[in-house]
């Protein structure tokens, strides 16, 4: 028998355990899958939790129920990777692999800026990205009654970079429906040279952020949160003011990958941007946030760098050479208040346009525009997402490649 | 866009950077700073080599990324390159600057 192993069972590492066990022979190979954590959450939904617009419990759900038969589930901490001696040490035993899935995402590094997981955190500052701040962020919510705001991220490369842009729309909208909009000074607050940094977003949507009443500032390169004054700090002197801050901090691969000495300077996997396989190891497949390929950070990314990756395996296993295939495709709704949304498609190369999706000339749902059937599909999405994106099932229409056809190029 | 920089002629995005960086050279980068006020020193290259070796390398550039670079600090990234130095600095490097996806 041989052993196949996935590190990490979110997004990404449940889908191939389910488009693997289905593929590779029973008697053949074992799977197994490593995650300490119990609870799978439904990440795009942090962004509606502090809005109460859902719930907590529909955000997360047990992870168990998305692991497939046949596949061994381990509940258990990863201390290292010997990719030289394909062995991974867990807190209590050593796993053997022949091959070896790299699954372990992303996570918010606030201590890497001064002053922001500070005696402040969760007062008044605040992430959205964990369910913990989340929730913090919702009560908090609940009882503001005007002010000064800021929502804020610290640098790219962050998981879901759309998602700062989604909360302020949000929080425009929820202001508004409490009839305090007048009291909340709105700023939204970026690294970037602006708020939209593709030419064609930039055209399309730039009138956003000025007609929902949103100053911008741009270019901030945050040195410090000063929890005395309550100012964000920029290294250029800017200094910017809030009552409440809600922040993005530096987004990192797991620590995992430091202490095993495979990642860069933000643990990030150095990873084939076509293939999927680690640059280092010819064994190691990376896929998901925890690569460093300069696609978004999502879960329409992992989904679609899915199929290429099993089709990869699978040749890799066939010793037959790898497809370079992978585009970096991604698909995401951005949600932009009153009820509406955009959808964008894109990948490596091609920036997002306006056009139709997935009917090309039909639709039904718009790109780059606003349009309330976009909000019923951001939506929908959750429905999608824990009932056919994480079981391995393709959705109609849409290829894992990006189609240029509907997009205006 | 096509532009002329340096006497060669070269494929710029509307705000100037190059869009293909097998087409740069040290006269170009040297044009393009004098077009952004910077008088580029020894200590400037070494700094546009350094973006260059990271971007070739797959890594984020962001100003704390800077911090750790063991080239410089942050202060004197700012001296080097004012005014949104990441900005300016990839701009004469003939790197894109960092970019979100919309």
């Amino acid at each position: 028998m041989k052993n196949l192993l996935i590190l990490g069972a979110g997004t990404a590492g449940t889908m191939m355990a389910n488009h693997l066990r289905s593929k590779l022979k029973k008697d053949q190979w074992n799977i197994s899958i490593v995650d300490q954590y119990k609870t799978h959450y439904y990440q795009p939904g942090f962004l509606f939790l502090p809005f109460d617009i859902y719930t907590e419990d529909q955000v997360k759900k047990d992870g168990k129920k998305f692991i497939p038969k046949g596949v061994n589930y381990i509940q258990k901490k990863i201390e290292q990777i010997f990719p030289d001696e394909n062995k991974v040490q867990l807190e209590d035993e050593t796993l053997n692999y022949d091959l070896l899935i790299i699954a372990t995402g992303s996570k918010i590094a606030p201590e890497e800026t001064e002053g922001m997981k500070g005696k402040n955190w969760h007062k008044n500052v605040f992430d959205f990205y964990t369910y913990e701040g989340a929730l913090a962020l919702r009560n908090k919510l609940r009882e503001f009654k005007g002010g000064k705001m800021i929502v804020h991220f610290t640098e790219m490369p962050i998981k879901c970079p759309v998602a700062p842009l989604e909360f302020v729309f949000l929080a425009d909208d929820y202001f508004t429906k409490k009839g305090i909009r007048e009291k909340v000074d709105l700023t939204y607050v970026t690294p970037l040279g602006g708020a939209f940094t593709k030419p064609k977003a930039t055209a399309a949507l730039g009138h956003l952020l000025s007609e929902k009443n949103i100053k911008v500032v741009t270019d901030f390169a945050i040195e410090k949160v000063d929890n005395e004054t309550n100012q964000i700090v920029d290294y250029g002197g800017q200094i910017v003011d809030f009552d409440l801050l809600v922040t993005v901090p530096t987004n990192m691969g797991d620590e995992l990958i430091a202490r095993s000495g495979m990642g860069d300077d933000l643990n990030f996997v150095p990873t084939n941007h076509h293939t999927l396989q680690s640059i280092d190891h010819e064994n190691v497949f990376v896929i998901g946030d925890a690569t460093n390929v300069p696609a978004s950070k999502a879960g329409s990314v992992a989904h679609f760098a899915s199929e290429t990756l099993t089709d990869n395996i699978l040749l890799y296993l066939d010793g037959k050479p790898l497809k370079q295939e992978f585009d970096g495709h991604a698909n995401c709704f951005i949600e932009t208040g009153k009820n509406k949304a955009l959808l964008i498609d894109f990948n490596y190369t091609q920036e997002p346009v306006e056009g139709t999706f997935p009917i090309p000339g039909i639709g039904p749902l718009k790109l780059l525009k606003e349009s309330i059937f976009n909000h019923w599909g951001k939506l929908a999405f959750r429905w999608i997402y824990w009932n056919m994106l994480l079981k391995g099932i393709s959705i109609p229409l849409v290829s894992r490649n990006m189609s240029t056809k509907g997009k205006k190029i | 866009m096509e532009a002329v920089v340096a006497g060669q002629k070269l494929n710029l995005t509307e705000e100037g950077y190059l869009t293909d960086f097998s087409q740069w050279t040290k006269e170009i980068g040297n044009e393009i700073a004098k077009q952004e006020g910077i008088e580029m020193t020894d200590r400037h290259w070494e700094v546009i080599k350094w973006l260059q070796v990271q971007v070739q390398a797959d890594k984020a550039l962001s100003v704390r990324g800077i911090k750790n670079s063991g080239v410089l600090d942050i202060k004197e990234f700012y001296a080097l390159f004012p005014g949104g130095p990441l900005k300016v600095s990839t701009k004469i490097a003939g790197v894109p600057k960092p970019k979100s996806c919309i």
